[in-house]
């Protein structure tokens, strides 16, 4: 007898683990981009993501009675991780990241029954709480990207100090919050231009919120992770209708209601290059799991996480949306996948008459 | 005269040919690059098997009835004699493939992926290859030239293609034994007839060969090409279509070439036949599975086949080149299938090759002549690695289904991890060339969701193995949907059993039910006419007495008695007739008692009807 097995026998050239590393790694131009705008605090976040992330997986998995080494080398936990820790501001304290990481492995995903059967992106799961929970140090521990600010006054923090702070919150003696943060881009267009303070001319005189394109200092990591996205692409780990109806719904709908007011409402760069944007559109909302499956469906998935973008950054109680969007549309998946079905060769079209029957 | 294909295109290369845009082209959807495989064994011409000691012929080597044996155990058999007839309409004959003795007619293990065993003729060969005069029905050029005088007397003698009849040619094929070798298997014959009837447009050969590893149909178009090419000719006067395309994949571009030199070799030598209908032969590109039937219609016509249709619903008849090549086989030489071109490849094997092996000889034996290294063997797998099945043994005999034999050692192929939970990245529905949703059809199949199944539309899945290919999380999906389909059907035919045999209980209780009923009324009528009399005799015996005796009084009463006498008799002739009436019905029922397969046409017969008035 010589082995039996079922057809197909050829060796696949993809796997979960695979996918999910390659993924991980195509972010890491985003992410050294924001260690340089936004400090070393980014990668502080990062690696305790990762050391609670995999700490809780593996825990769980062990009360839950599975092969923990199989599923923690699926590596879904460090992609969440990843995520996590390049959405949390880079000066959170510690136990931001630990709540953060705690609600996205050990509530959304591993309850719900672990890889593959949790309904919303865990990691948007941890944003939206901690956001909700601790507004507070979510929107204000960003720290200046005080090498682009023609500001004189802005301090940075050594890799040193950045550990202290977050760790044990000491600054520096000569350091002060105040001095060290700044609101982000999407935040200022908020507070001052949406609410009628100032016009986008006034703020862009103040040369602190838009930068060559888009959101000063954003602009960069989106570009990063734009760039990690189409590669991508390329490689075929993700489809292009989540990311590409994404964006294009954004800039139509800022393109759309830019052209009525443009003193008040920024440009479409703005929109697509500031805030997490392109980390949200080729990294978070293409999470397997959590969206659309169906081409038509995902392609609905995508555009209404980027009307509903919009519709909070603009109208919405939050200067970014990315995780409200998110979750809002994983709700809308089943019934996506259900009505976007696609025709089945050798089936008609379904006619009138049929329907009216 | 016509043209079929432009000459200055065999100078080109075939992706040039697709650029410069001669045909349009369509495209299906979803599909897969894959790593095709195939160089280790098309570069050597065909190779022929030595004869085995000893070959063991199924008697089902085709879809439909078995064929039924006419030798005997001990009977001497020639090499092309017959060994089974076709039994029923479905069928195909089955020939000796070598000359020697009957040793056996007894049940063996035949190549299936269900290991079933089947009726098999056991040849044990001698060594002197006799063969059984054939009689083909055209003579090729050079044996008619060399033996010019014999060959005018013969009656067979006829020059070229369009001087034979459909029914010839077709008969001819149904006695060969032809069958579609593309890996349907479905008779040659009983496929030709058909699509005559159904006036086809179109006739397809599929000459995409789109699995890995295999080149059986590549070797067979590189060497053979004229055989091919004829037979093609012969297939388009049978069915009567109009026009006839090749769909190769464009990685068989000496392929492609060897074809497009057999045409116009052809229409060079036959200058004369200005009728000659049009051959076109069309690159494809190379994309798994664009060599399923349904694929390649579709990029060659851009039409779909129906949904539980066939391709003869929209005019188009698909066959295999090497049935093509089998055609012509028969027609020229008179030979049955007795033969087929087998690819023998994969890492245990030392000199990967494509052999012209008889039907009937041992597995084993064609997989030492090509070398077989046996302690390598870690998977033998009778087709390709997307589609194939593994055989437990090979010490089972080759077929006319067998197109390939892949001997993987470790590590070639995949021996798959243990699956892990979907991810649901759609990599699935993304790769399937039926645009299906694999991955809802996979959850319904594990939680046995059979009425969910067929509203996804599972019976439309061709298992080309796409889906599992691409799947990140190793889930064996296109098993679980050869699962769900064979529940699907048991379940389906215990339900028409059940119904059957609830309908038989209800009408045999309606039937005592109705006998009952008219055995009392045929009782209360006698019990009342009995009755009757007797008041009447009591009334005449009054009458008698208080009267005395009257002639016409007498008279009288003797009619009136006569007249419900008649009545009487009506009533009872009524329930008579009532009973039988019931007794017929109960025998006219019975009738009803049919097969199983009946039971099943007459069901979908109702089925379609009742679909038909719902779209209505």
């Amino acid at each position: 007898m010589f082995l039996a097995q079922s057809s197909p026998y050829l060796q696949p050239g993809l796997n979960v683990s695979k996918m999910m590393r390659v993924v991980t790694l195509l972010m890491v131009p985003g992410i050294l981009t924001a260690t340089y705008v936004f400090g070393y605090g980014v990668l502080i976040n990062i690696l305790l993501a990762i050391v609670f992330a995999l700490s809780f997986e593996a825990i769980i998995l062990y009360l839950r009675k599975r092969p923990v080494k199989v599923y923690i080398n699926d590596n879904s936990a460090l992609l969440t991780a990843v995520i996590i820790g390049v959405a949390i501001p880079p000066l959170a304290p510690w136990w931001l990241t630990f709540v953060g990481v705690f609600f996205a492995i050990v509530v959304a995903k591993q309850l719900y029954g672990g890889i593959g059967y949790n309904t919303f992106n865990p990691a948007m799961v941890a944003y939206a709480i901690l956001l909700i929970s601790f507004p507070a140090q979510m929107t204000t521990y960003w720290q200046t990207p005080a090498m682009l600010l023609s500001q004189v006054d802005g301090q940075t923090l050594s890799l040193l100090e950045t550990v202290q702070f977050q760790l044990f919150s000491q600054l520096p003696a000569n350091v002060t919050m105040d001095a060290l943060t700044s609101a982000s881009p999407l935040g200022i267009v908020r507070t001052s231009v949406l609410s009628g303070a100032a016009t986008i001319a006034e703020i862009d005189a103040q040369g602190n919120a838009f930068g060559v394109f888009g959101g000063i200092g954003t602009e960069w990591v989106n570009l990063a992770f734009l760039a990690g996205g189409l590669f991508m692409l390329r490689k075929g780990l993700i489809s292009w209708h989540i990311p590409i109806s994404l964006l294009a719904m954004l800039g139509f709908l800022s393109l759309l209601f830019g052209s009525f007011e443009l003193d008040s409402n920024p440009s479409p760069m703005f929109h697509l290059f500031s805030g997490a944007t392109m980390l949200g559109a080729f990294f978070i909302a293409t999470d397997p799991v959590t969206a659309a499956t169906t081409p038509k469906g995902r392609i609905f998935y995508g555009a209404g996480i980027g009307a509903l973008i919009y519709i909070i950054r603009t109208w919405g109680g939050y200067p970014d949306a990315i995780a409200f969007s998110v979750l809002l549309m994983n709700m809308c998946v089943p019934l996506l996948d259900y009505y976007t079905q696609p025709r089945v060769y050798g089936h008609k079209v379904e006619n009138n008459d049929q329907e009216q029957s | 005269m016509k043209q079929p294909i432009k000459n200055s295109q065999t100078q080109q290369s075939i992706a040039g040919s697709i650029k410069a845009g001669l045909y349009k082209l369509w495209s299906f959807p979803g599909g897969i690059k894959l790593p095709g495989n195939k160089s280790q064994s098309n570069h050597q011409p065909i190779t022929s098997a030595k004869t085995a000691r000893q070959l063991v012929i199924p008697l089902t080597q085709h879809i439909g009835q078995a064929a039924e044996p006419v030798v005997q155990v001990g009977d001497k058999v020639l090499k092309g004699q017959i060994l089974g007839h076709a039994h029923g309409v479905i069928s195909a004959p089955v020939h000796a493939s070598g000359s020697g003795v009957v040793s056996a007619i007894e049940e063996r293990p035949i190549p299936h992926p269900s290991g079933l065993s089947a009726l098999c003729v056991v040849i044990d060969t001698d060594d002197y290859e006799q063969c059984v005069e054939y009689t083909p029905l055209i003579r090729e050029n050079k044996v008619s030239e060399a033996q010019a005088g014999e060959t005018r007397e013969n009656s067979a003698d006829k020059q070229s293609i369009s001087d034979l009849s459909n029914e010839d040619i077709n008969s001819q094929i149904a006695d060969a034994g032809i069958v579609g070798l593309g890996g349907a298997l479905f008779p040659a014959a009983a496929k030709l007839h058909t699509a005559e009837k159904m006036h086809t447009e179109t006739l397809i050969i599929n000459a995409a060969e789109c699995e890995p590893y295999i080149t059986c149909d590549d070797v067979l178009m590189r060497y053979r090409p004229e055989e091919v090419i004829l037979g093609i000719l012969l297939i388009k006067k049978v069915v009567g279509a109009k026009k006839c395309l090749i769909g190769i994949e464009d990685n068989k571009p000496e392929a492609y070439e060897a074809l497009l030199n057999a045409i116009s070799g052809y229409t060079h030598t036959h200058k004369t036949t200005h009728t000659e209908p049009q051959i076109e032969i069309i690159p494809v590109p190379a994309r798994y599975p664009a060599g399923g039937e349904k694929q390649l219609i579709q990029v060659l016509t851009g039409k779909e086949v129906p949904s539980r249709g066939l391709p003869m619903d929209i005019g188009i008849i698909c066959h295999n080149v090497a049935t093509a090549a089998s055609v012509y086989q028969a027609v020229y030489r008179g030979e049955p299938l007795i033969t087929r071109i087998v690819t023998i490849t994969g890492g245990a094997i030392k000199v990967p090759q494509n052999m012209e092996v008889p039907i009937g000889t041992p597995i084993r034996d064609v997989l030492t002549q090509a070398g077989l290294n046996e302690d390598k063997i870690e998977k033998v797998i009778m087709g390709g690695p997307m589609m194939g099945f593994a055989l437990p043994s090979i010490d089972i005999p080759v077929t006319k289904a067998t197109n390939c034999l892949l001997i993987s050692e470790k590590d070639e192929l995949a021996t798959p991890p243990p699956a892990m939970p979907c991810i649901r990245c759609a990599r699935c529905s993304d790769s399937c060339p039926m645009s299906l949703l694999p991955q809802q059809m996979y959850w319904y199949a594990k939680s046995r969701e059979l009425d969910k199944l067929q509203e996804y539309n599972i019976f439309d899945c061709i298992e080309c193995g796409c889906c599992s290919y691409a799947c990140p999380s190793n889930i064996p999906l296109v098993q679980y949907y050869r699962y769900a389909k064979n529940e699907i059907t048991n379940e389906a035919e215990e339900r028409n059993k059940a119904d059957l045999a609830r309908k038989r209980h209800e009408f045999r209780e309606e039937r005592l039910e109705k006998a009952k009923l008219a055995k009392a009324e045929a009782a209360r009528l006698r019990k009342e006419k009995l009755a009757k009399k007797k008041a009447l005799d009591a009334e005449k015996a009054k009458q008698e007495e208080a009267e005395g005796t009257s002639s016409d009084a007498k008279s009288d009463s003797k009619v009136s008695e006569k007249s419900t006498d008649s009545v009487d008799l009506i009533q009872e002739a009524i329930a008579r007739a009532k009973i039988k009436k019931a007794q017929q019905q109960s025998q006219r029922k019975n009738t009803e008692n049919l097969t199983e397969d009946q039971q099943k046409q007459i069901n979908e017969a109702n089925e379609r009807r009742r679909k038909k008035s719902q779209t209505e």
